[in-house]
This record gives structure tokens, sequence and C-alpha cells, in this order.
């Protein structure tokens, strides 16, 4: 099955009113986000504000317990394989796992392929194509534990790329990594977004944020502001999340 | 040469042979993802659980495959969903369930006045009591293993590298931990005479573990375990039957040999290669 994008009039991401628990404690309240095609959509709040849970609603990890979460029209676990690529903000991996950083890359054509087609030469130059675009020709037969913290984020960056997934979902992807890395990435999402691709992406860096998004909400369980950077980050809103977050490097 | 391959003229000795090729491929080979999954404990807990199926086919006269297998199966898919559904860990939910199992053939057993069967025979294997019907249920049931293994090699690799991505990119991730746990059992039921209970969780484990110290990438370690199982059960079945010993544990203490020797073996190159770094640093 070949996912193929929605109608231009559906939106890439539809949240209505959405409500989200662990238990006694509520991780979001009545979020409501629209993404459409070719926009870079940056999430940003404090620590422990629900950024990441947003992403795993939107990428069906997490079901909501109130409200409508739509991905090109459908529910995220309807959603033909290969349609979401999702990089976590820390990946809860085995780094000793027998991969390469290729067999890594090679992994995001998998949801695609299916478990019985053999790999097509499509197949592997999206593979290909995924390593150059992350730099990783010169690494790509190391193994995974012999990377540094930047590589190993660009290896599942590249994974995600490789899918040539229908909406991107990037936690804090450039928490940790070097200025060139930070330079790197921004360079492939923008040439993403350029090309139509929907992008979702949580961060702490305000500072670069114009530079990133088309659109920035401000999420503390909800939806606190909604518009442009230069509108989000001039408003209260901004304000207010910058008084009690501890990251004062990052929200000057 | 004629002299060492005399035990194999035998008719016994070459349904064994056969069985041992079968069951150190399959164990070891499923074993990579055991050892990778860190699912050491549910071979040894599936291994117990098929007892309660031994027990209920000894007692009603049934086939000793088909009681394993449903006790087994069964036990693999509760494992599953007390798992996910009772939001208890993996480990808890084996402790609970292959225990209950085990415990119910101990109980249907002790009752029994006919239960004069010899439980060594199913605790720690009988290899060279194997019937050709025996043989032919080995391989058929391999090769189904082997099939599913082969089919599902993609998402398989996948969902034990990085379950949380796999599931996001739409692998059915459930689906795949249940039918690796079907395969699972399986593969135990058809190593249970080979083997027996008690030791068939170290042929999943030890040529796993062993390969693992040898190399960093996945079809090398799995055709690696997969040489070391062959090599255990094939070596260990001549060498129970030349030193006069239990075949099961002759072969389980032949894998750990090997695991003993992988791991001296990796230790070296580990130092080797740290020495290396250390020069290349230094200015």
């Amino acid at each position: 099955m070949t996912a193929r994008p929605a109608p231009a009039h559906e939106p890439a991401v539809l949240l209505r009113n959405v409500d989200v628990r662990y238990d006694r404690v509520e991780a979001l309240h009545g979020v409501d986000i629209e993404l459409a095609r070719g926009t870079a959509l940056g999430i940003v709040g404090p620590n422990g504000s629900g950024k990441s849970t947003l992403l795993k609603v939107v990428a069906g990890l997490v079901a909501p317990s109130h409200g409508i979460v739509r991905v090109q029209g459908r529910a995220p676990r309807d959603v033909p394989p290969g349609t979401i690529g999702y990089v976590p903000q820390i990946e809860d991996v085995d780094w000793q796992f027998p991969v390469s950083v290729r067999d890594v890359v090679t992994m995001g054509r998998y949801p695609r392929v299916g478990p019985f087609r053999r790999f097509s030469a499509h197949d592997r130059r999206a593979v290909a194509r995924a390593i150059d675009a992350l730099d990783l020709g010169a690494i790509a037969d190391r193994h995974i534990s012999e990377l540094s913290g930047g590589q190993q984020q660009r290896a599942f960056v590249a994974r995600a790329i490789a899918q040539e997934p229908l909406l991107l979902l990037l936690d804090e992807p450039t928490t940790g990594v070097d200025a060139a890395t930070e330079d790197a990435l921004l360079h492939l999402v923008r040439g993403l977004v350029a090309d139509g691709l929907p992008v979702l992406m949580t961060t702490h860096d305000l500072d670069r944020a114009p530079e990133w998004f088309d659109r920035l909400v401000v999420v503390d369980r909800k939806v606190l502001a909604d518009g442009t950077p230069a509108d989000v980050l001039a408003s209260g809103a901004y304000a207010a999340i910058r008084e009690h977050t501890h990251v004062h490097g990052h929200l000057r | 040469m004629t002299d060492l391959l005399a035990p194999f003229e035998q008719d016994f000795m070459q349904r064994a042979f056969v069985v041992a090729v079968v069951v150190g491929a399959l164990c070891s080979s499923m074993g990579t993802y055991v050892v990778l999954r860190k699912l050491s404990f549910i071979g040894d807990g599936l291994a117990h659980a098929s007892f309660a199926g031994i027990a209920i086919a000894y007692l009603r006269g049934a086939n000793f495959y088909a009681g394993a297998a449903v006790a087994t199966i069964v036990t693999a898919l509760g494992i599953g969903f007390v798992h996910r559904r009772a939001r208890v860990s993996l480990d808890t939910s084996i402790g609970v369930l292959f225990t209950a199992a085990f415990a119910l053939g101990v109980f249907l057993m002790s009752r029994s006045p006919r239960a004069t069967v010899d439980l060594q025979s199913f605790l720690f294997g009988s290899i060279l009591g194997v019937s050709p019907g025996d043989v032919v249920t080995v391989v058929v049931l391999g090769a189904c293993v082997a099939f599913v293994v082969a089919a599902l090699w993609r998402p398989l690799l996948y969902t034990s590298f990085d379950p949380i991505v796999a599931q996001a990119a739409g692998t059915r991730v459930a689906a795949i931990d249940y039918a690796l746990l079907v395969v699972l059992a399986v593969t135990i039921i058809v190593s249970l005479q080979a083997v027996g209970i008690v030791l068939v969780a170290a042929l999943l484990v030890t040529p796993a573990a062993a390969a693992s110290q040898l190399t960093k990438r996945f079809v090398r370690m799995m055709a690696t375990s997969c040489a070391f199982g062959v090599f255990s059960a094939v070596g260990g079945l001549y060498a129970s039957y030349e030193l006069r010993a239990s075949s099961g544990a002759t072969i389980v203490l032949l894998a750990t040999l090997l695991f003993f020797a992988c791991l001296g073996i990796g230790s070296i190159r580990r130092a080797g290669l740290t020495g290396v770094r250390r020069r290349q640093r230094a200015p």
C-alpha cells in the first residue's frame, strides 16, 4: 500500500479539542491545531508542558482521552504505513544493537516496502539520498555505538527522510547537536517544507524560531498562542513561558 | 574416520542427528531475537509452561506435541496479553503465568494414579529416543518457523531495534510481538524432546550470546549463532554418545564452553581496539 497525500483541501494534521490524560494527570487540554501542507509548525513551551505528548498523539502513539485527531484526513493509526516520519527526542534504543548507520537508515524503508516486496531501485535511491542529505556517507558502515550524539541524531533523521513520509514529526532534533549539524538540519527541513512536506517540530531554541518555522504555537497543556514566529515572540504568551522556564540559555 | 562416524550408522543416532541439526539451527536463530530483545526469561518460562500440556496429553493418551503446543502457545499469548493490559512488566507477566502452567502440570500428574511416567525425559530431554514420526514433526514445524521468521524479517528487526518509531511509521508492533511469541513457543516445543524443559532456554540464549561477542552486525550475529547452535547440538550429541552422558546436558555444556571462548576472544579484541584508540589519540 502506497501512501498518497490527502486532497489539497484536507489539512495534513488536524487536532480538535484534544485532551490527553496519563492516569489522573492532564497532559493536554482542549488543544486545537491545524497544519497545512508545506508548512513548518514549531511547538514551544516549558518542560513538562505537553509538547512531546502532542507529537505522540499525532503519531498515534498516545490515544487522546477526548477530541479528534486526523492525519491526512484519517485517524493516525489508520494512515497507510510510511505516512508518518517520527524522530523522538531521546532515542530509547539499545546502542549495542548490532546495526550500522546504513542499516538504521534502511529501516526507514521497511514500512513502505512491507515484509515481502524486494527493495526496488527507488528504495535504494531513497536510502542513498537520505544518507547524502545528512552527510553520513563517511560513517555509513560504522556501528551505531561508535557515533557522537549529533551523528546519532542525524542517522535517525536520515531514517525518517528515507521513509519519504507525508508528515514529519521532530521532537527537539537540535538538542545536544553542534552548530554545524543544527545548520544542516535547518537547511534540510526548510528544503523539505519548500517541497510541500508538512513538518511539526518541538524546540526550546526560540532564537532561531523565525528561521525554522512558518508558524509557532506556544503550549502549556493548552494552546496559549498561535501565529507567525514574530507575532508569538512578541506576545504575552511568550513572556509567560519565559517566566517559568528553566532553560534561560535558550529562552532569552 | 570410519570409527568417528560409527555412532551415526545406527538408526536412532541418525534420527537424533537430524533433530539436533534442526533444533540447533532453530533455537539459535530465534535466540538472536531473544537476546537482543532481552527476553531470556521467556524461553525458560515457555518451556516450563509446556509441562501443563504434556501432563494433560499424557493423562488423556493424546499427542505429546499437540498438548505441549496448546499449553505453550496459550501461555505465550497470555503473557503478551497480561503484559499489555495489566501494565505489568514482561518479566512479571512471565513469572506469574509460567509458574501457574507448570504448577498445573505438577498438580495433574500428582493426582493421577497413572502418573508413572519418567519425568526426567521431559525435564532433560531424550534425543536418542525420537521416533521417525517425531523427526517428521520436528522438520515440518522447524520449516514453518523458518518460513515465518523469513517472512517477518523486516518488521521483526525494526520492532526489535526501535518499536516506538516503527509503530509511528505504521508497523503493527503488537501483532509482530504476538507472532514472535507464538514462533518462540513452537521453537520450544520442537526442542523439548532434544534438550528438555530445563535446558531448552540455554540453547535459545547461549549461542546467540556467544555470537554477540564476535560481531556488531545483525545478519552475521544470526548466522554465527546458528553455526554455534548446530555445532553445539551435533557436537554435544556425539560427545554424549562417546561419554555415555545425558545428551541434553552435554549439548548445553558444549554451548556454554563456546560462550566462554567467545567471551575471551571478544574481551581481547575490545582491549586491543581500546589500545589502538589510545595510541591514535596520543600526541
